[in-house]
């Protein structure tokens, strides 16, 4: 799907979000722009764009935070642009920051969260005590939230996105910021919420995390939907191409246009100023490339085959490198 | 049912993690007490100033019990994103902040029978009309809180709503009558006492308490449930306009 197509009626059947034309403004400055899409039941759906592409107001305009300028939402098929709470009992949301109580315990903060969704006494301590179970956080479940690890906070945010077992959890930048078990860890757990059913709308800025959990991925930049589509289709155009990244000892601007230069058949780019990425349709023969370099007075200390990934397809779409979609925010890869 | 789960859990969770802490109950029953204490001494009058004290006292320990405590807990909240989790429940915006201000004018309430209670001691008040004073201890209450609910929507930081509720109570303390009759104003500061919902309240606790009262309750009364409103649908109105962008 294109971001300019109109919805596919016999999709929207199955669809448990569609959106059309969402817009949103700040100050003038647009920060999400027509933006079309659908997400399917069940569907693990990523959306894929660096800081500041309009993330967060998608979110925040699906789940009835911030008011479209212009624009539908209809979740489960009930408008969400007339009546943004209209889907509210259906929603789980983990917002980018963790924003539960400090004052209270993981424990109550779990039971808050439950009774906001109606749950009775009972039910909500039971459900607090499964999820502390699955988050690994038995142990600290009667100590307050504010005392809590940045990685521990974010379990407990995720478990009271799914307090009320939602069948639609939003997830934003779900592992931002933490240590690599952590988020390693709230993958997993993203990954069982799936599989159990959960529709999950996830953002991120992390090519590999939407990669490795997504079914259907929607690159954002500057606020539009580049592309959307499967991982697999998103991956078919470099399927057939190969990577070579080669590690130099010291920073050499002019290598890769010498390179270019001497082997015509190979499209190089520097990944950073001692990193060179070397691609081709066919096998890459690294000994000549390093001999090359070598004859430059350059040491190859490196020269590693790559697999093409999702990061290709993007760098190739958007034209945005990877290391520029995490400034500003850094954590669990 | 499920939203009054979560209404009635929410002003739990408030009254325990705000209200009922140590420092708030010590608060609450200090300053009535300085207060009564301090115009006690300053009237020069004896024990015979009490039941014409005990309305200002009780008016403004109801007035800086709740403003305050709304004002800075919503903005706390609103400051560290907690406030989102509440807007993103499925529960309509006006049930939410009724259930948000609860906690508040049950502490105001509360804030005020601190004062009656010591005042049963040192004087009579067998001739108090209290199917007045309770319902005006609460119209009182809920008119402090949806203040303090109007300043937490217009600020966005604890300081400012400390500041901006001072704004608001202490020309009160001067401007509503509660130890100065407002006839004794000077005449350009009259008008204003009529703009405060506080004036009116005060009204009725000096009528209920003692017979002075300068408007008849049932005025008074109305115009003290038409500010409240009027400021909880403004709150509302603005929470709309500024917190839901």
């Amino acid at each position: 799907m294109t971001p300019d197509n109109h919805q596919d009626p016999s999709d929207e059947q199955e669809s448990l979000i569609v959106v059309d034309g969402l817009t949103k403004a700040f100050n003038g400055i647009t920060a999400v722009d027509r933006i079309s899409f659908d997400v399917r039941q069940g569907e693990l759906f990523g959306f894929l764009g660096p800081n500041g592409a309009g993330k967060t107001t998608t979110i925040n305009m699906l789940t009835g935070l911030t008011r479209p300028d212009a624009g539908h939402i209809r979740i489960a098929g009930r408008d969400c642009s007339r009546s943004p709470k209209a889907a509210q009992d259906l929603i789980g949301i983990v917002p980018d920051e963790s924003n539960l109580y400090p004052e209270l315990t993981g424990f109550d903060n779990l039971c808050f969260c439950a009774a906001l969704y109606g749950l009775r006494k009972q039910q909500r301590r039971d459900r607090a005590e499964e999820l502390l179970e699955i988050f690994g956080l038995q142990d600290a479940a009667r100590r307050k939230f504010g005392g809590y690890s940045k990685g521990m906070r974010r379990k407990l945010t995720i478990a009271a996105g799914i307090i009320h077992s939602p069948p639609l959890l939003f997830l934003d930048e779900p592992t931002t910021g933490i240590d690599v078990a952590s988020a390693r860890r709230i993958r997993q757990l993203i990954a069982d919420l799936h599989r159990s059913g959960t529709t999950i709308f996830l953002t991120t800025h992390y090519i590999e995390e939407a990669e490795r959990l997504c079914e259907r991925i929607a690159f954002l930049v500057k606020g539009r939907i580049i592309e959307v589509d499967t991982v697999a289709n998103l991956l078919q155009p470099v399927r057939t191409q190969h990577v070579l990244l080669l590690s130099i000892a010291m920073p050499a601007p002019e290598l890769p246009r010498k390179l270019a230069a001497a082997f015509s058949h190979l499209t190089f780019s520097a990944c950073s100023e001692e990193q060179i990425r070397v691609e081709a349709q066919g096998p890459i023969n690294i000994a000549p490339l390093v001999r090359f370099c070598e004859e430059h007075g350059i040491e190859v200390i490196e020269a590693r085959r790559g697999q093409p990934s999702l990061e290709e397809v993007f760098v190739r779409i958007t034209g945005i490198e990877p290391d520029s979609m995490q400034n500003g925010k850094r954590g669990g890869k | 049912m499920r939203q009054i789960i979560a209404l009635w859990n929410i002003m739990l969770k408030d009254l325990r993690a705000y209200y009922l802490k140590p420092p708030n109950i010590s608060w609450g029953l200090l300053f009535p007490v300085a207060w009564t204490g301090m115009f006690f001494i300053k009237s020069g009058s004896g024990m015979d100033s009490i039941s014409t004290l005990l309305p200002g006292v009780v008016a403004i320990s109801i007035l800086f019990g709740a403003t305050s405590m709304l004002a800075v807990t919503v903005t706390f909240e609103k400051k560290n994103r907690s406030f989102e989790r509440l807007l993103l429940a499925p529960i309509p915006l006006e049930m939410l902040m009724l259930a948000k201000t609860g906690g508040a004018i049950l502490f105001g309430m509360v804030n005020a029978l601190i004062p009656i209670f010591l005042a049963s001691f040192l004087t009579d008040l067998s001739q108090v009309a209290w199917t007045a004073v309770f319902p005006a201890i609460v119209l009182i209450a809920v008119a402090s809180t949806f203040l303090g609910l109007f300043i937490a929507v217009s600020v966005s930081e604890i300081f400012e709503a400390q500041t901006f509720s001072n704004f608001f109570r202490f020309p009160m303390i001067f401007l509503c009558g509660l130890f100065f009759p407002i006839d004794s104003l000077p005449t350009l500061l009259r008008p204003l006492a009529y703009v405060l919902p506080l004036t009116y309240g005060a009204d009725i606790l000096h009528g209920a308490m003692h017979g002075g009262n300068m408007m008849p309750l049932a005025l008074n009364f109305f115009i003290l449930t038409i500010f409240c409103a009027l400021l909880f649908f403004i709150s509302i109105r603005n929470i709309h306009r500024k917190w839901i962008t």
